[in-house]
């Protein structure tokens, strides 16, 4: 009964978000206030239906409700709790609509916080979120319903079980992270239609768009980092980032959203790059609609088999092309309308702004022909195939990265307008002094590659000292007294603190990446117990193991004592799991946290020496993880920032270019 | 988190899914570390051909291990590098290469991204360009205030 008005709840939402899409636009178009007034009310009942029908499906989940083709597919009695939650969106059906709820959240935070927009701006907003619903809610109750029923005499006694691999902490949040990131550039993306039927864009609009926008980039910088994590220590050999086509979807409209993120800046402060960042705000949706395409369709396994089994795939494509070709005709018929603002010296705030958004375009450029290229190789040549693997990205990406990385210090040290790069670089003195004795340091003590470790090394400090460093000329530190210092640091604008934040994170990831890759050691043999592995200057000797019982799971335990000069350190354990629904088994590292990297001792199957065991040391790769944490604080501050809130809306529509410049 | 979307789809019956759990096996390992390390370095190229972007150094599929050994057994018979990966390109094609080669046919995929960073760099420059104009355009006749400009208009009439 619950299921079915979980269905029916769906098909209301669809009906409601289409009274949501027609009614505030028609009443936008002709000036009717009552009209428009429509629109959050709309949002909201939307939002409370679909939330109903994704409470239903939960709720089926706990009951264990077999006669429900998604549960039995994906569920098993034996499975705890909070795996029967994750279940829901651990699959196709699950996941689309775990996609809608958060979309219509979307649409009912725009309408519940954003009371001082204009009506008309707002109508359209909610309008064209509401769009959006109506062509994923249609695809959810055609082609991808997740209530549907088996027939009762058919019904089995026990699911199928979800993929053990599933099975793990962090792989419940990393959905929804990266979804609410994902999704969540909708409304970026709703702002901008909205602007284009305006035929307005101020920085007044730019300061409505920036907080959602930051909020979905600073969802997706975690979602991505706790995926890449999980890979880390689930898949058994400690590689974090493969460059698959899976991945490289979510990584395209993470740098997409980051280009938007700086390029409203400009728009908020002065004026001006107005028509670029409709662009990108396009842009970054329409990537993650075609990530969801590529993830969401069965495109990736071959072309051949997409057009073979078309029905779900070509109906995303559908929405894609509606919603990505109508908003580029739009645009290429109303962007000559927005008026340009203020003019910029090419060495200026703006102009380093435009360097970066060049540079993040042109690598999601690159990872987007990575990634498609095969699919378009194989539709185009009639079958042919190709590769296009890490090889190509770490190159094509990394060339484009390096000039962005080396910019992100001097970026903020330029005024707006007009700006002295001898004297900005001046500022930065210190910290690329530290970052030049860095370099030296590591070329003089390390091994391997020395010369493109310290080179790496370098830039990360250069990156992280360069954000310290605009940091203490804000706060005067060392010029004022310390508590004035202090003072002002209490003081800082949420957005300044956010950005040295950020760009403090971005040196943290770099120093991680280079130190792991560049130092990484790794040992790959077969033990028998009393035998000693040494990786990373620890000793791990192999004691023992046995056989463990999970809940629906058997393991093969083994345990390793690590010490260091003979001084034992801790007892690791390393597991083989086989989960018992499927048969499948999964490794679950032991991993040991030190300050100087990772210890990381995985098993494998037992050969004629022994156990085979794989023993890794990962120099420094917990700096990733933190860096992206940083990251994603910096846009938690960043969001706090009261000029967000506070009635300053009406304020900076009238002067712009008088706000203090950031 | 590909592995997750993978084994979506693998319930989905669309792709075939082969764990990612462990790869090359001690048992395969060359003697002469000099040679392993050689066959390490090209294995991180090669595609394991069942699997999804996957190189054979890190995929247990039974036909990456083949390769492994393949691969192992030709530097071991004195092929230097270039020969090895050339003997398993002319036998299971171009399709094993994880780093597609330079050809006509890859020009897209490899200048694309650049070609893009140009594009968009003389974008940058002709939107300044145009703006300056007609920035310049409007102090001109922002210049005149009304009066001046009857006169202006009266003068050029007489």
């Amino acid at each position: 009964m619950i299921v079915e008005l979980g269905h029916f709840a769906l098909v209301l939402a669809f009906a409601v978000a289409v009274y949501q899409t027609i009614v505030p636009l028609y009443g936008a178009m002709r000036g009717d206030q009552q009209l428009m007034n429509e629109a959050p009310a709309a949002a909201i009942a939307q939002f409370v239906l679909v939330a109903a029908a994704f409470g239903a499906l939960v709720w089926a989940y706990l009951q264990s409700d077999f006669s429900v083709l998604n549960v039995w597919a994906n569920s098993h009695t034996a499975k705890p709790l909070l795996y029967k939650i994750t279940g829901v969106w651990s699959n196709h059906e699950g996941s689309m609509l775990l996609w809608v709820s958060i979309l219509s959240l979307f649409g009912m935070a725009v309408a519940v916080f954003s009371g001082n927009l204009p009506l008309s701006l707002k109508a359209r907003v909610l309008g064209v979120q509401g769009s959006i619903s109506v062509g994923f809610l249609l695809y959810i109750i055609t082609v991808s319903n997740p209530f549907e029923r088996i027939p009762l005499d058919q019904v089995p006694m026990q699911g199928r079980g979800f993929n053990p691999i599933l099975q793990d902490p962090a792989l419940a949040f990393h959905p929804p992270l990266l979804y609410t990131g994902y999704v969540g550039f909708s409304v970026a993306f709703s702002f901008a239609i909205a602007a284009l039927m305006e035929g307005k864009v101020d920085a007044a609009w730019a300061r409505w768009v920036r907080p959602w926008t930051l909020a979905a980039w600073t969802f997706l910088t975690l979602g991505i980092a706790l995926g890449s994590w999980w890979a880390y220590y689930e898949l058994g050999w400690g590689g974090w980032w493969f460059w698959d086509p899976v991945e490289n979807a979510s990584l395209m409209p993470w740098l997409a959203g980051a280009a938007l993120l700086h390029s409203a800046i400009v728009v908020e402060k002065r004026n001006t790059l107005k028509i670029w960042t409709i662009l990108l705000a396009i842009i970054a949706f329409s990537l993650s609609l075609i990530g969801t395409f590529l993830v969401r369709s069965g495109v990736l396994s071959s072309v051949h088999a997409f057009a073979v089994d078309p029905g779900r795939g070509v109906f995303i494509l559908m929405i894609l092309l509606f919603f990505i070709g109508g908003s580029f005709v739009l645009y290429a018929a109303r962007a000559g309308t927005l008026k340009t603002g203020g003019l910029f010296a090419p060495i200026s705030r703006e102009g380093a702004l435009v360097v970066n958004n060049l540079l993040m375009s042109a690598s999601a450029a690159a990872v987007f022909i990575g990634t498609l290229f095969p699919l378009a190789y194989e539709a185009i040549t009639g079958g042919g195939k190709i590769t296009v693997g890490a090889p190509y990205f770490n190159f094509t990406f990394g060339i484009l990265m390096i000039p962005l990385l080396l910019l992100i210090p001097v970026g903020p040290m330029l005024s707006w307008k007009r700006a002295d790069l001898f004297a900005a670089l001046q500022r930065l003195t210190a910290a690329a002094g530290i970052a030049i004795v860095s370099a030296i340091a590591v070329a003089a003590i390390a091994y391997g590659h020395p010369v493109m470790a310290a080179l790496g090394i370098a830039l990360g400090v250069w990156i992280i000292a360069g954000a310290l460093e605009e940091l203490a000329i804000r706060i005067k530190l060392f010029r004022a007294p310390l508590s004035t210092s202090l003072r002002r640091l209490w003081k800082l604008p949420g957005q300044a603190l956010g950005m040295t934040l950020a760009h403090l994170g971005m040196g943290l990831v770099v120093l991680g990446i280079i130190a792991s890759s560049t130092w990484k050691e790794e040992v790959i043999t077969s033990v028998r117990p009393g035998e000693v592995i040494r990786a990373g200057g620890y000793e791990v000797k192999y004691l023992d193991e046995r056989r463990e019982q999970g809940p629906d799971y058997i393991a093969e335990q083994a345990r390793f004592q690590v010490s260091r000069d003979g001084r034992p350190i801790a007892v690791v354990t390393s597991e083989k799991r086989s989960f018992i629904p499927r048969g499948m088994p999964t490794t679950e590292v032991g991993l040991l946290h030190f300050l100087k990297g990772d210890l990381y001792v995985a098993i494998g199957d037992r050969d004629k020496k022994g156990r085979v065991v794989r023993v890794y040391f990962h120099p420094f790769i917990y700096l990733m993880w933190l860096g992206a944490l940083f990251m994603a604080f910096g846009g938690f501050v960043s969001l706090l920032d009261r000029r967000f809130r506070v009635g300053v809306a009406a304020r900076a529509r009238g002067n712009a270019a008088a706000q203090p410049a950031e | 988190m590909n592995k997750f979307f993978a084994i979506v789809l693998s319930v989905l019956s669309i792709a075939v899914l082969t764990p990612r759990a462990l790869a090359v096996e001690p048992s395969e390992m060359l003697k002469d570390p000099k040679l392993e390390a050689r066959a390490r370095a090209i294995s991180k190229n090669l595609r394991c051909l069942v699997c999804q972007n996957e190189s054979i150094d890190e995929s247990n599929a039974d036909l990456a291990r083949d390769l492994r050994v393949l691969l192992r057994e030709r530097l071991k018979a004195g092929d230097t590098d270039k020969q090895a990966v050339d003997y398993l390109v002319s036998r299971y094609g171009e399709y094993v290469l994880l780093k597609p080669r330079l050809s006509p046919h890859t020009y897209i995929l490899w200048f694309g991204p650049f070609l893009v960073l140009l594009i968009g760099g003389f974008g940058v420059y002709y939107a300044r360009r145009r703006a300056a104009a007609s920035k310049a355009a409007a102090k001109v006749e922002a210049a005149l205030s009304e009066d001046e400009r009857k006169r202006l208009d009266e003068l050029l009439k007489s």
